[in-house]
């Protein structure tokens, strides 16, 4: 069952047309990575997603209704959470205050403050600090477990190892397993194709704004997701 | 000089000080979530002074009794002005907001000027107003200044707590950060910003109570109150509610004493305080590093 579909999307900034006509799927239950160059419009269509980007109506639904024009603290209440690119934690407030308030919109679920500590332990001993004290690593921790704290039926994460060391990514990833365990559906952002195609179960490329490859991950040759993703 | 000279101005003005905070509050609190200049801060604050005005005529009741029904009163009214006329106007570019919050600001008095006449007014035989407690040594404090600073004090307190240990708080703090992440957490911006708005003139409510119980005013007096406002958050440094009394304590120290000296140079010597942080510590005496 699609549990967020997106149809003949079209958005950008002003005149600044960033997407043509995008088509997409993401089924509940599953991980779905999405790749693509520099600027393609990977971000722009996870904000179109969250409502932080007005997209046409009927383009986007959510759980069966159109959520175009929905404002975004009304579209994490229905059940969408977003892990925006660069983390962007809230300064002034501690690694437990940001995750708290991602428990703003109150919805209930499997994701407490506890079981985000059990996902990422590192987090635990370092609850009161302010959030610009932890590691790179921590900090996308924090970024993801504060999005979970809305118990989201779609977690949307933007490049969460942008910056990372591979051993840090490799941590970071082995959480997904435990969040797909809850139900949850992801999307993940991702530049790398590699780790992209090994943890999903459906693969989408966007190149210069259009949808150029989508599906499972072994239906393609490296060829042809390589030839999607830089264009020929 | 007696030891009486020194101490007297002091005391009193550290006191005026406590007045100065509940002015300035309401203002910090709208630029420290907003981002946002309200140029009719004074002129809601007088608005507020002549709301209780009303209500104790009316009602017949003790000033301290209308507070129960004006600061409410401004609450809401602060909540549908910024879903109605501000929030609108609210973006990356801080002028509409000054300049929509200056027509009010025009609006406010004008209307004020035509109900209640350029006439000072006051409310009067209020055996608070008059009331002093001795210290001994000819030292005396006056029981309303002290309730107007007691007041001061458990404001900041009160609203440090709300910043520190709710939900609301932290939402505010979030918003104050990055508004946008803050939508995507679930906070609807527009409903909190209403809410700050609310909380900012709930605090000049209590601001406006006090003025009218203290002195006299007229309909134009607002702007004055913006200025002082605008200075005790200056010294004591932006983003911090204790450091905004302190400055307003020490704005109210420095007009004491130059009263003292001089009864037209008191005003002059607060602006002469204010120029002399601003030229020796910019960020105010007591600034919050702000981590970014
Ligand atoms: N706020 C903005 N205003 C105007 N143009 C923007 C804005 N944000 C992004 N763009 C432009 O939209 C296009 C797509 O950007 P987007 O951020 O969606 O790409 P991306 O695929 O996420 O890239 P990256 O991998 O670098 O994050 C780019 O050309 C970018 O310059
Ligand atoms: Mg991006």
């Amino acid at each position: 069952m699609s549990l967020c579909s997106v149809r003949r999307l079209s958005v950008g900034y002003g005149d600044f047309k960033v997407l043509f006509d995008i088509d997409l799927d993401i089924d509940e239950g599953q991980a779905m990575a999405m790749i693509g160059a520099n600027g393609a419009g990977k971000t722009t269509l996870l904000r179109a997603i969250t409502g932080l980007l007005k997209a046409p109506d009927d383009s986007i639904k959510f759980a069966g209704r159109p959520i175009a024009g929905t404002p975004p603290h009304a579209i994490v209440a229905l059940g969408v959470a977003m892990v925006p690119e660069g983390r962007c934690l809230f300064p002034s407030l501690s690694v437990e205050e940001n995750l708290l308030v991602g428990a703003h919109a109150k919805r209930r679920g499997p994701w407490t403050l506890q079981r985000v500590y059990d996902l990422f332990p590192a987090l635990l001993q370092r609850r009161r600090a302010p959030v610009e004290l932890l590691s790179g690593g921590q900090q996308q921790m924090v970024a993801i477990g504060r999005a979970l704290m809305s118990n989201p039926r779609l977690l949307l994460c933007d490049e969460v190892s942008l910056g990372l060391a591979p051993i840090v990514i490799k941590s970071i990833y082995c959480a997904f397993p435990a969040i797909l365990a809850e139900g949850t559906t992801i999307l993940v952002v991702e530049q790398d194709i590699g780790r992209a195609i090994a943890m999903a179960d459906t693969v989408t490329c966007l190149q210069e704004g259009k949808v150029t490859l989508a599906g499972p991950p072994k239906q393609f040759s490296r060829a042809d997701i390589t030839a999607a993703y830089f264009g020929r | 000089m007696s030891l009486f000279a020194v101490v007297d101005p002091v005391m009193q003005g550290l006191l005026l000080g406590g007045m100065y905070a509940l002015f300035a509050i309401g203002l910090s609190l709208s630029f420290g979530i907003m981002r946002m200049v309200n140029i009719a801060h004074g002129d809601i604050i007088v608005l507020a002074a002549y709301v209780t005005l009303v209500v104790v005529e009316t009602l017949a009741v003790n000033p301290f009794v209308a507070m129960i029904v004006v600061v409410p009163s401004l609450a809401a009214f602060g909540y549908v002005l910024q879903r109605v006329l501000l929030n609108p106007v609210l973006g990356d570019d801080i002028l509409p907001p000054l300049l929509v919050t200056f027509g009010l600001s025009v609006i406010i008095q004008n209307l004020l000027l035509a109900v209640f006449s350029a006439d000072p007014m006051g409310i009067h035989a209020d055996a608070v107003q008059t009331a002093s407690i001795g210290l001994g040594g000819g030292l005396a404090v006056g029981v309303l200044p002290l309730i107007i600073f007691a007041s001061a004090v458990a404001v900041v307190a009160g609203l440090e707590l709300l910043f520190a240990f709710t939900g609301l708080g932290r939402a505010f703090r979030a918003t104050s950060d990055n508004q946008t992440v803050a939508q995507l957490m679930g906070i609807d911006n527009r409903h909190l910003y209403a809410v700050a708005t609310a909380l900012a003139l709930a605090i000049s409510a209590i601001a406006g109570s006090f003025l009218a119980l203290r002195t006299t005013f007229v309909p134009t007096l607002g702007p004055s109150k913006l200025l002082v406002a605008f200075e005790a958050i200056i010294v004591g440094g932006m983003g911090s509610l204790w450091g905004t009394l302190a400055g307003a304590m020490l704005l109210g120290v420095a007009q004491s004493i130059g009263f003292r000296y001089n009864s037209g140079s008191g005003i002059l010597a607060g602006h002469f305080v204010f120029l002399a942080i601003l030229l020796v510590r910019p960020q105010g005496l007591f600034a919050r590093a702000r981590r970014s």
